[in-house]
């Protein structure tokens, strides 16, 4: 049964239904599902969560509990763009929180908030692995390497400006 | 397919690169560092450049994994010759083309290292950063492309999995990895082939392999690059393992921060599958193997085995209490193997050349190679593979290139957040399992964050404490609570707030904690701390008020 809000046509619902089929509505995929309905919608909305927690006869407690483990999974907006500052080792011993300090001077946001238009949200990563370019920030997906402050600002502006 | 059907796959490719041989072979490095500085622009305007010139018929471009200086990326290598240029953009594009490739006069001012050596090497093999390497893990990374299985069979790929499913039996090949004396790579360093045998001996019809690519520990980033760069040598590795203890399914669980390494080992699973490497009846035989990949949701504690195991099983990632080990009741309460993605890559170079071969190398108690991530403070940082028993200032000094701007080296940070801090007084530690043990340090997974003279080492015990803090999976009550404790009493000192006592208590507390919690990452935790209390207690003394 689907939630009020939900349109079986959405083809996002689609899409994790697919997935669900394809995982044979074992709940041990849970996790594989999340990550699928994350990344058509962003982030988990409650309805969404509440359609999974169906499909594979689950009680809500073990898909709440789960999503709210890990840090990838979000429960709320993550923004439109989303700057994603690393802050490994490297990144830190090379200056990651003046990349940090910059954003919060700049935009007025924290690691975790987003603007309340929507339009940008910033986030931190324990490691993305790109520890021989640090500092590394993500943008939209995009990783930039030996990040300056200023640079990344700039490179934020760009992209609200063009919206 | 069966085994002739392969061979005869192999000698064709074998035969068309034979054919190939007069042609220049340029190299782009296509590794997640190297993607992010711009290769596959390079990539894409290098073949154009080289198909406007008309040099079609000579020159093959190749995009490849990681080659290892990140920092100098993106990088270009041709072959014959082994001359690699480093930040090679748009700008300089034309002239590498017309000079290495037609003129074959190497571009001196573009070489790897010219911004540091005044005449930098045309070999870069001559270069201290690779003559003092010796790569086995990282073999053909670099060298092939990571998306073509062809490019793995011309480098003898599957020929290990051929050997052992022809010519040795279960107990051979775990006699064979017992006498490498290899040790796991992913930190604790437990003998391999022990492990095996131990999964090996629990009878059961269902065992399953898995393989850690959970690489959590901020700093770090091998198994990425060896999963990036050469996928069917992990999972060549894990086959072996599965015939060896006689699992037939396996999983890779890879941190969904590697986007990329995800990406290249699925699509090595499709086509090893093709090639009846993998999948039902492998080569013929009886042999079953299927592997599927699992996607991590960050979460640090899942590095730890039990942890791991219950994120498979799609359940929040935290451990248990072991015994029982997963050998004995793993994944589902089966007998389940778990090794580190570079443990199963030097799998294969072990049954190709033998135990004895790679027991050889390295230290008597730590034999083989080890690939560190340099990062931090350093001239060259990236990806090295050295054998066991290099010292630290060989790896940082001849290797690395020395501590950047020319300041003075103050710690050498490895193993993570679980690991500790090594200072300048002992530089010519050994780096083997034992060594940096003795030294209050670990291991660990091959991380190396160098710090100079500007890193304020209490401030480096407060940031790792804080990571554990956020990362405690909070199962157990001593690194749940444990951990928030140490780092408010770190704050306190890093704001000048401390006393003597906040020292006192901190040094009781990490006690503690390492003693009475549930898994390694609370055991581990206070490691960082005790290190740099150990190496830098003056710093301490210096933020607190007497």
């Amino acid at each position: 049964m689907l939630t009020p809000q939900l349109s079986k046509t959405d083809p996002r619902i689609k899409l994790i239904g697919a997935k669900i089929k394809k995982q044979n509505y074992k709940p041990d995929a849970l996790i594989e599902i999340l990550h699928t309905a994350q990344n058509a919608y962003g982030y988990l909305p409650m309805n969404v969560l509440t359609y999974i927690t169906k499909e594979l006869h689950l009680p809500p407690s073990r898909v709440f509990s789960t999503v709210t483990f890990y840090h990838f999974f979000s429960l709320k907006s993550r923004g439109e763009h989303t700057c994603l500052v690393c802050t490994g080792t490297a990144c830190y011993v090379k200056g990651a929180q003046l990349i940090l300090n910059e954003i919060e001077k700049r935009f007025a946001l924290k690691p975790g908030q987003v603007t309340a238009d929507n339009q940008l949200g910033v986030q931190v990563a324990r490691c993305i692995g790109a520890c021989g370019l640090a500092p590394a920030v993500v943008l939209d997906d995009e990783v930039q390497a030996k990040v300056i402050a200023e640079d990344i600002v700039n490179k934020i502006n760009a992209k609200i400006v063009i919206k | 397919m069966n085994r002739q059907e392969l061979q005869a796959i192999i000698s064709a490719e074998k035969e068309k690169d034979h054919n190939n041989q007069h042609k220049n072979k340029v190299c782009v490095c296509c590794g997640a560092g190297c993607i992010s500085s711009g290769s596959e622009e390079v990539m894409k305007k290098l073949q154009e450049e080289i198909k406007t010139r008309g040099l079609e018929a000579d020159v093959e471009v190749i995009p490849t994994g990681c080659m290892g200086p990140c920092n100098q990326g993106p990088l270009v290598k041709c072959l014959p010759g082994y001359t690699i240029y480093q930040k090679v953009d748009n700008t300089n594009i034309a002239t590498i083309v017309q000079h290495q490739l037609i003129d074959k006069k190497p571009v001196e001012d573009l070489l790897l290292f010219s911004d540091f050596h005044a005449q930098p090497f045309i070999n870069a093999q001559e270069d201290p950063f690779f003559k003092k390497q010796m790569k086995i893990a990282l073999k053909n990374c670099g060298d092939i492309n990571p998306e073509k299985i062809e490019d793995y069979l011309i480098q003898d790929g599957y020929k290990a999995l051929d050997k052992v499913l022809f010519q040795m039996s279960s107990e051979d090949v775990i006699a064979e990895i017992k006498h490498s004396r290899m040790r796991g790579r992913g930190g604790a360093g437990y003998p391999t082939g022990l492990k095996w045998e131990t999964v090996y001996k629990y009878v059961n019809d269902q065992k399953y392999v898995i393989c850690n690519g959970d690489e959590g520990d901020p700093g770090a980033f091998m198994d990425r690059s060896v999963l990036e760069g050469n996928p069917h040598r992990v999972l060549e590795g894990m086959a072996i393992a599965a015939y060896a203890v006689g699992a037939n399914k396996g999983y890779a669980y890879i941190r969904g921060e590697y986007p990329l390494a995800i990406k290249r080992f699925e699509l090595a699973i499709k086509q090893a599958k093709k090639l009846g490497v993998l999948g039902s009846n492998i080569l013929g035989t009886t042999f079953s193997f299927d592997i599927d990949v699992r996607i991590g949701a960050g979460a640090f504690v899942c590095g730890e085995e039990t942890a791991l195991i219950a994120s498979i099983e799609g359940k929040r990632g935290t451990p248990k209490p072991r015994p029982p080990f997963p050998a004995e009741s793993g994944l589902w309460g089966k007998p389940t193997l778990i090794n580190n993605v570079e443990t199963f890559a030097g799998i294969a170079p072990i049954i190709n050349n033998g135990g004895e071969w790679y027991s050889e190398i390295g230290t008597p108690k730590s034999a083989g190679t080890k690939v560190f991530a340099l990062a931090g403070k350093i001239n060259y940082s990236g990806l090295i593979e050295v054998p066991m028993g290099t010292t630290l200032r060989e790896i940082i000094f001849e290797i690395g290139g020395g501590i950047q701007g020319g300041r003075q080296f103050k710690a050498a940070q490895t193993g993570g957040p679980s690991g500790g801090c090594i200072p300048a007084e002992h530089l010519d530690v050994k780096m083997d399992y034992e060594s940096l043990i003795s030294l209050g340090s670990i291991m660990g997974s091959g991380g190396l964050i160098i710090m100079d003279e500007s890193s304020d080492m209490v401030d480096v015990a407060r940031y790792f404490m804080e990571f554990c803090m956020d990362e405690s999976c909070g199962k157990c009550v001593p690194c749940r609570v444990g951990t928030k404790m140490m780092h408010d009493l770190l704050q306190k000192i890093c704001d000048n707030k401390g006393t003597t006592i906040d020292v006192q208590r901190l040094e009781e507390l990490a006690g503690y904690v390492k003693e009475t919690s549930l898994c390694g990452l609370g055991a581990s935790a206070p490691n960082p701390l005790l290190s740099t209390l150990r190496h830098f207690r003056h710093e301490y003394d210096s933020k607190i008020d007497q």
